[in-house]
């Protein structure tokens, strides 16, 4: 091809698309605007056979509506599709490669759907391109993986195409902008269509097609975590953590894996942390869903700052009502933003602590299964030493001191990257194992590595019921594994230690184990909790925490 | 605050009694286990589930039993049953001041078949006997697993049925009743609604329960001591009269609720305003609103137990 | 179920009082009653578990609580649920506890 038309080719195409769209709707098209009862007809218009779509599938919001519209698509006439979803929640993110629409599949998490996804893998009807974390997908949004086709999920719209999204923004602004500014195309559904926003999430111009769904875009509650089930065991280990880490290397800055063990170090902040004299001292800013554990913590003083990845149902009032805290704009409601809070995750904090499902004897971390393809979702970028980062703060120049004293290298700070983990799951399987079924599942599903979340190399430490491993201290991978051995308790990975060295282990303060913190078991009870129960919470907030129905008994 | 609902059966009561005033009968040492469950191959418990002696309370010789729900969900065997059931008849024997029962029960120990059946038929007739020879009887139901089954019909043989808001009292559970007559009849995993249906609260405006309480284990005790000290003053043990006026306002309470099938409906009926608010009461405002509205205001014929 | 039965002798630390028990059997969780018995010194340990063949976990959980506490003229009876060491080593201290010190309220001994 010669001439002005060489350089403009994805343009000259788009401008086909929404001709094609123009001409199929007629009268059900006014401006941006699209009649719900025809959005099938639009997309056909709008996709070609091999495109790259990138739908909503984030980790809380689902643009379902448009979701089941693909579904409906004939393949005859769209197919091929290289869908690019965050999260495979529902059902239809993989019934479009049941029915022969899609083809390939480049996403990050997959929870509910690993099962189906990992046989439907098998069949050869789905490939996967790869599985990321969040932040790198959106990052390849802008490289090699730019939408060419996005259908997002917002409150509302006007009828230039100005999206508001309320406290769930969550990737839309990172997957509009690679899209509209790539010639793609942007599809909105909407919960309404009003004269005035709010305020403006995504500007219109960025905008395609908008569509009122006739149902509202499902939400997901997955941060939301009930008191009553937190265990005297979760309490010990809180414990540790708040008086063997946060104290130790005074956090100001982190993030919690979701999880019942995070859940209790927030809801012993304001008893527990405080009786320490550590308010004011340790977790202050926050890079953290709206967890509804926090609020104890929040009302008690602890918290000064917390960005957000997406928002949590039943939160909202609440955060409204302490912008101090929160990050909230003009209209009152919350505005959440993944690919900032992730890079914020990753960059601006000083510790990572979450759980896993498996730990090997280097300290690589997997939550991989046999038989599902889950995927990482946002941990590795949390759960990894920042090694582009420049600013010191006083914990990221100790760890990376302890690990570097005595080294013949050039000093640098450390990201804290904690395991936190019981030794045994349920059913007794062991958390600490010599191989990580990752292997097998890398086999068994073609992957070029094994899958791990977090890497041996950026744990800083392991925490279980039988005290804290500091990683940072080792020198050989002997000592390593013997300080992890020295952790894994009756796991046969724990009685396969030598003795002699987990004791001078623990003389060194490698190994430190609740007595060695001046850490009292007797109290490790749920009278340590700052709420017990979900009307604990809601007390604590004042009555403006709205848990949704299955968390609640009244 | 202390939680009742958090505690053990055998933290509970030491929570309830005058400080180191209990004696238990039977303890654990004495291993008394369920010989049933052992040939099931399923895990004993050396109290077969159930603490039973006396104490005091108040200065008082009260007898006593705690159920403890954890264990096989408080379900009554044989042993558990004839541990209560022994506890009751020697009340009577030493004449005591009053018995307190604290429920946390399914009902029947189905793995026990005719033996846990027999065991809560048992139960109940000795409670009623405690109340013939004058002695008063009140129940403690405030436990995360409720009050089920035959030990639910049991409860409402005492006096005076204390509960909290979290507590439950009821005859057949949610999930029977969802797998006998369908999800639209009701929907057992719609906790509100469960709650709505067998919670402390709708207990109370109903009739069912005396005294409502927050969940705090001093609230507790204070709620028996009043109840045991309004009742020694009274008559205790079943009248004509009383089961009389108790069938009237069944019938009646029947009536009223002629076509409503939510328990919301019920209380609007009564008269409270805003029925959907209840659930989220604290305990003393809902008491505020409850002494205006409650069902079975009418003044009770002694022997009733209705205050 | 499976019942296991340690002893361990020359204990240094003899128990007094009543016996005393922590825990219920519930999912997840065991019940410890824990008596002074004339043993000769010994530390008998007898565990009834839902929980079939784990009988070495077992026996490294019971080594090191004789380590930690070794007692004497005492006797542990376990009824166990499927309870993980973590639990049950600290429902074992727990029980010692309630003898050593009665006034610890939240270990649920003996009324």
């Amino acid at each position: 091809m010669t001439g002005e038309g060489r350089w403009t080719v994805q343009q000259s195409n788009r401008s086909a698309r929404l001709d094609r769209a123009a001409s199929a709707l007629g009268g059900a098209l006014n401006g941006k605007v699209v009649d719900a009862a025809r959005i099938v007809d639009l997309l056909h218009a709008v996709l070609e056979p091999g495109d790259r779509v990138c739908l909503e599938g984030n980790n809380q919001k689902q643009a379902d509506f448009l979701g089941k519209a693909l579904t409906r698509l004939d393949p005859q006439r769209v197919n091929n599709l290289h869908m690019l979803l965050s999260v495979l929640s529902l059902p239809e993110h993989l019934d479009v490669f049941d029915k022969g629409i899609a083809g390939r599949l480049d996403f990050s998490f997959s929870g509910p759907q690993a099962g189906r996804l990992a046989k439907l893998a098998q069949t050869g009807k789905l490939n996967i391109g790869a599985i990321h974390t969040y932040l790198e997908l959106f990052a390849r949004y802008f490289i090699d993986l730019t939408p060419r086709v996005a259908l997002v999920a917002a409150e509302m719209a006007d009828r230039e195409g100005n999206l508001y999204t309320g406290p769930n923004t969550e990737d839309t602004p990172a997957i509009a902008e690679a899209t509209a500014f790539k010639s793609g195309i942007v599809i909105a559904q909407v919960n309404r269509i009003v004269d005035k926003l709010p305020r403006v999430d995504i500007p219109g111009d960025w905008v395609g097609y908008v569509v009122q769904s006739p149902t509202p875009y499902y939400i997901e509650p997955l941060f939301t975590r009930d008191p009553a089930q937190i265990s005297e065991i979760q309490v010990l280990m809180a414990m540790m953590a708040i008086k063997g880490i946060y104290a130790e290397y005074q956090i100001e800055r982190l993030n919690h894996g979701i999880g019942f063990d995070t859940a209790a170090i927030e809801l012993l902040l304001p008893t527990y942390a405080a009786e320490l004299g550590l308010k004011g001292k340790i977790a202050r800013h926050w890079a953290l869903n709206p967890h509804p554990a926090l609020i104890p913590a929040i009302e008690a003083g602890f918290v000064e700052s917390v960005h957000s990845f997406g928002s949590e149902l039943g939160m909202e009032n609440y955060i409204r009502a302490r912008p101090d805290v929160f990050f909230v704009g003009p209209d009152g409601s919350m505005r959440s933003n993944r690919a900032f809070s992730q890079a914020a995750g990753h960059y601006a904090c000083d510790m990572f602590i979450g759980s896993t499902l498996q730990i090997d004897l280097h300290g690589n971390s997997s939550t991989a299964t046999l038989g599902r393809i889950a995927g990482f979702g946002g941990a590795p970028n949390m759960g990894a030493d920042a090694r582009g980062r420049r600013h010191p703060s006083a914990a990221w120049l100790k760890a990376g001191q302890q690990a570097r004293e005595g080294r013949n290298t050039i000093p640098r700070g450390q990201k804290l990257v904690v395991q936190m983990v019981e030794t045994f799951r349920e059913h007794m399987a062991p958390a600490f194992v010599e191989r990580l079924d990752a292997w097998q599942l890398a086999e068994q599903a073609g992957m070029a590595i094994p899958p791990v979340m977090i890497y041996g190399d950026d744990v800083t430490h392991i925490l279980t019921e039988e005290g804290i491993a500091n990683l940072l201290l080792c020198r050989s991978d002997e000592e390593r594994e013997q300080a992890i051995r020295g952790v894994a308790g009756y796991t046969p990975v724990g009685m396969g230690r030598d003795k002699r060295m987990v004791e001078n282990l623990r003389d060194r303060g490698i190994i430190r184990r609740p007595e060695d913190l001046g850490i009292d078991k007797r109290m490790a009870t749920r009278d340590l909790l700052a709420a017990r129960n979900m009307k604990g919470l809601v007390r604590a907030s004042g009555g403006l925490y709205d848990p949704p129905k299955r968390f609640r008994n009244w | 605050m202390s939680s009742y609902l958090e505690l053990t059966a055998r933290q509970r009561i030491p929570a309830m009694f005058d400080a180191g005033s209990f004696e238990e009968f039977l303890p654990p040492s004495a291993r008394v286990a369920s010989p049933h469950l052992a040939e099931l191959d399923s895990p004993v418990s050396f109290d077969d589930g159930v603490v039973v002696g006396r104490g005091l309370l108040g200065g008082h010789t009260v007898f006593g039993a705690a159920q403890e729900g954890a264990f096989m969900g408080g379900a009554v065997g044989e042993v558990h049953g004839a541990k209560l059931a022994g506890m009751l008849r020697r009340a009577i024997d030493e004449r005591a001041h009053a018995v307190l029962l604290l429920l946390e029960s399914g009902g029947v120990r189905l793995h026990e078949a005719n033996a846990g059946l027999i065991a809560v038929s048992e139960v109940m007739r000795a409670m009623l006997d405690v109340r013939a020879a004058g002695i008063p009887v009140v129940a403690v139901v405030g436990g995360a697993n409720g009050c089920f089954g035959g030990m639910g019909i049991a409860a409402r043989c005492a006096n005076t049925v204390i509960m909290s808001e979290e507590g439950r009292l009821a005859m057949s559970g949610p999930e029977v009743i969802e797998t006998a007559n369908g999800v639209e009849e009701f929907d057992s995993r719609d906790r509100a609604l469960v709650w709505r249906t067998t919670g402390g609260k709708h207990r109370y405006l109903m009739g069912d329960c005396q005294l409502l309480v927050a969940d705090d284990t001093a609230a507790f005790r204070a709620a028996a001591l009043d109840a045991i000290a309004d009742l020694v003053q009274g008559e205790v043990g079943l009248t004509l009269e009383g089961l009389l006026a108790e069938q009237d306002m069944l019938a009646r309470r029947l009536q009223d609720a002629d076509g409503a099938s939510e328990p919301m409906e019920l209380w609007r009926r009564l008269g409270v305003s805003d029925p959907a608010g209840v659930p989220m009461l604290e305990a003393d405002a809902f008491l505020a609103l409850a002494a205006r509205h409650r069902a079975g205001l009418q003044p009770a014929a002694s022997g009733t137990g209705e205050r | 179920m499976e019942t296991l039965q340690f002893r361990f002798g020359q204990g240094s630390r003899p128990l007094a009082g009543n016996a005393q028990l922590v825990g219920v059997v519930g999912s997840g969780n065991l019940e410890v009653l824990i008596e002074a018995v004339p043993l000769d010194g010994a530390c008998e340990i007898e565990v009834h578990t839902a929980a079939v063949g784990f009988g070495a976990t077992w026996g490294a959980v019971m080594e090191d609580f004789h380590a930690r506490w070794s007692l004497a003229d005492a006797r542990i009876s376990i009824n166990d649920n499927g309870a993980t060491p973590a639990v049950v080593s600290l429902r074992l201290d727990q029980a010692v506890e309630s003898l050593i010190s009665p006034a610890a309220p939240s270990t649920g001994g003996t009324p």
